[in-house]
């Protein structure tokens, strides 16, 4: 598998700026992991963080920057910084198992929003690898549904490393 | 107060429009009636399709934006060829279509289709005008999009009561664009370094193409030929960058370029690719291609650079300044012999040069005619071609002396180009010779354009190659598919040419010898009053040489059919 990268893309909020850089990604053979959207501090801006599984990064920017809505592209790593992801998950849970269910949540700092009879739903939001590492050990008891947000990402130092404007 | 089609008119004359092509209906009607006092021609074309080949003709000939008009739905998915043609080829064009009234857009109402959807990904932006206000200044942007950093089409989608709806007008203000920034200027250390490897290059080449055109950096790149002395390959879209007279021209290289080129890039050890994009046609097997070379890769558009070839030295910018600063920084160095590698060079035009075998009494060979054509021509007539062999032989065959003399449909491939293109190219420059070069299948396509010709009075002369076939489809079926010619037959008696001109209020005229040939010639370029059609009935099996086959290496040139 193409190793995911994260990019911070700052666009125009203007109608169908999603569908010319989902056109792109289609046309140019760039796989969308996920996709994240916002609005920023600035009005008028946008924020996207697109994972992706690229080969040729270099030619996704490029490509990216020609869009003449996409102000700037930053790309980002997890050591420099913050991704978090939301994550919704519905798990199989009789009476007897609820407890143990809860406790393994507990653990994850996952917060219960909805308990049927037969199963609990719970909000967990962390790092793609922690809500990873969670599905992996409750998988066991019967995942009935899972939402995730996709990635969000954002630069840890205000000066950052900024990636010259080139389209 | 005006109407917002007034302000649209008037936005167009802001923006100095002289011509404009297109084809009025239902959701574009509130502009046409201002248009008919427009201070600008509009020249009606027949189809859609005709009308935005036309504005890239106009473009490609003067370097002038060109625009087309059409209606919603059909009128604008018309536009999608010329539109995608233009992307390919960085064509500056502005397309501006009606759409459907606000309120019923998204109701499937009737001619209503998704335009800017469509349009996404065949224009470098688009725009759907949702208030009147904003059509003054979405113009003067899409003018800047189309004109600037990499050219290309603009579409701008108006609905009909945006149309309707009434505005004062207001001189559109300065365009800032946030994420729209061209680096035009050369980093002077990349200059530096390109000179670095220039002076010590055993085996130089100037590869260039469509970017020297674009950028008129016709002058400086033979400037910079002089004081460098290298070989010089012009691509299928660079055409006339540096005259064919020039004796540093070697031409076009690739799947058919002439063998000197497509060698002398196998067996450089530095391309010196300027405005160049590495197009698949050229480099035949990209991992085969250049095995020698180091790379400088100069093009405006970053994206290009490190698509294909990972140049050693990537130089983004505007071509002609980058040829000014490579120009300033070479100052007066000596001019370098590179004797050795002229002598290879001059062995090889002399041992494979273009040739073909046209007998008195044989069938007519389509580069014979192409070279009587050339011998007679305006030597700043402009040749527009369609697309197939006689595009490969008119590229090979004819001498451009300047950029701009040469016009055709090379990225898309878009048969059917020639006759609305050159249209278009006439309308810009009146006074210039244009000539299509046309083949029978490509003629087909879009052969009604000369009625927009005769009524208007665009005194085109088209050279229809007639072999009665798609031919470079029979080629590659005698070639690769034993001679099963499949879906490629036209058939040789229909229609009649000349009587189909004549109907359409053009000169009809017919060469079937080659003894004839210079005779259709010289009439078709002495009729002025009116557009012409000169039937030229030639060999169907003829095919085009040299040729490397598709995805091949370039070292493996088939130079006629002797090598089959």
């Amino acid at each position: 598998m193409t190793e995911q990268q994260v990019l911070s893309v700052l666009v125009e909020d203007k109608p169908g700026v999603l569908a010319r850089i989902s056109s792109l990604f289609a046309r140019r053979g760039f796989n969308i992991h996920s996709l994240a959207v916002g609005p920023t501090a600035e009005p008028g801006l946008s924020r996207m963080t697109i994972v992706v599984e690229a080969p040729k990064l270099e030619q996704v920017k490029k490509q990216l920057h020609k869009l003449v809505n996409v102000v700037k592209i930053t790309e980002l790593d997890d050591r420099s910084s913050i991704e978090r992801e939301i994550m919704l998950v519905r798990v199989r849970a009789t009476a007897k198992q609820r407890s143990e269910v809860l406790q393994l949540a507990t653990v994850f700092k996952g917060t219960p929003v909805d308990v049927g009879v037969d199963s609990i739903t719970f909000m967990v939001t962390g790092t793609p690898t922690k809500l990873n590492d969670l599905l992996e050990l409750i998988r066991p008891f019967g995942l009935m549904d899972l939402v995730k947000s996709g990635r969000i990402a954002m630069r840890r130092e205000p000066k950052a490393r900024k990636l010259r404007a080139v389209g | 107060m005006i109407t917002g089609a007034e302000v649209l008119i008037k936005a167009l004359e802001y923006q100095e429009v002289d011509t404009a092509f297109g084809i009025p209906g239902g959701a574009i009607l509130p502009a046409y009636d201002p248009l008919l006092d427009a201070g600008f021609r509009h020249i009606l074309a027949r189809h859609e399709q005709g009308a935005g080949h036309m504005a890239e003709g106009y473009a490609w000939a003067t370097g002038k934006v060109g625009v087309a008009i059409a209606t919603s739905g059909p009128g604008a998915t018309n536009l999608v060829t010329p539109l995608a043609d233009a992307l390919m080829d960085s064509v500056p064009m502005v397309a501006i279509t009606g759409q459907v009234p606000t309120y019923a857009v998204g109701n499937d109402a009737f001619q209503e289709a998704h335009t800017t959807g469509i349009t996404m990904p065949a224009t470098k932006h688009n725009y759907f005008v949702t208030h009147v206000e904003e059509i003054a200044q979405t113009i003067a942007e899409a003018f800047h999009l189309a004109s600037t950093g990499r050219p290309g089409p603009v579409l701008v989608d108006i609905p009909k009561d945006v149309l309707n709806d009434r505005v004062r007008w207001r001189d559109p203000e300065p365009v800032a664009l946030p994420g729209y920034k061209p680096t035009v200027s050369p980093h002077p250390r990349r200059i530096r370094e390109a000179i670095r490897l220039i002076e010590n290059a055993e085996r130089p080449i100037l590869y260039v193409g469509g970017g020297i055109i674009k950028a008129e950096a016709g002058t400086a790149l033979t400037a910079f030929t002089d004081l460098t002395n290298m070989p010089v390959i012009t691509t299928l879209m660079g055409r006339g960058a540096v005259s064919d007279h020039h004796p540093n021209v070697l031409g076009m290289p690739g799947m058919h370029g002439l063998y000197a080129a497509t060698t002398a890039i196998q067996k450089a050890d530095l391309l010196v690719a300027i405005g160049v994009r590495f197009d698949d046609r050229v480099t035949g097997d990209p991992d085969a291609f250049a095995p020698f070379a180091k790379v400088i890769h100069a093009d405006i558009d970053p994206a290009e650079i490190g698509k294909v070839r990972v140049p050693e030295v990537p130089i983004v910018g505007d071509a002609r300044l980058i040829l000014e600063a490579l120009i300033e920084v070479w100052a007066d160095k000596p001019r370098p012999k590179l004797e050795k590698w002229w002598t290879t060079i001059k062995n090889w035009q002399e041992r494979y040069p273009l040739h073909f075998d046209q007998q008195p009494d044989g069938t007519l060979k389509p580069q014979y005619v192409i070279s009587r054509l050339r011998d007679q021509a305006h030597p700043e007539a402009v040749l527009v071609s369609g697309v197939g062999q006689h595009q490969m032989w008119a590229s090979q065959y004819w001498r451009f002396d300047h950029p701009r003399q040469w016009i055709n449909s090379g990225g898309l491939g878009t048969m059917g180009f020639a006759v609305p293109a050159a249209i278009g190219a006439k309308a810009g420059k009146p006074d210039h010779q244009v000539i299509a070069v046309d083949g029978d299948g490509c003629f087909q396509m879009t052969f009604q354009e000369l009625i927009t010709a005769a009524y208007e009075q665009i005194p085109i002369k088209v050279a229809l190659f007639n072999n009665a076939a798609h031919g470079m489809v029979r080629q590659w079926q005698r070639l690769f598919y034993n001679e099963r010619f499949s879906g490629s037959d036209l058939g040789r008696q229909l229609p009649d040419y000349p009587k189909l001109a004549e109907s359409l209020g053009c000169a009809g005229l017919q060469a079937t010898r080659a003894e004839d040939v210079d005779d259709v010639v010289s009439t078709m370029l002495s009729i002025d009053d009116r557009p012409v059609v000169a039937e030229f009935v030639v060999d169907r099996d003829e095919m085009v040489f040299p040729m490397v086959p598709a995805g091949g290496s370039n070292d493996i040139v088939l130079n006629g059919p002797e090598d089959l």
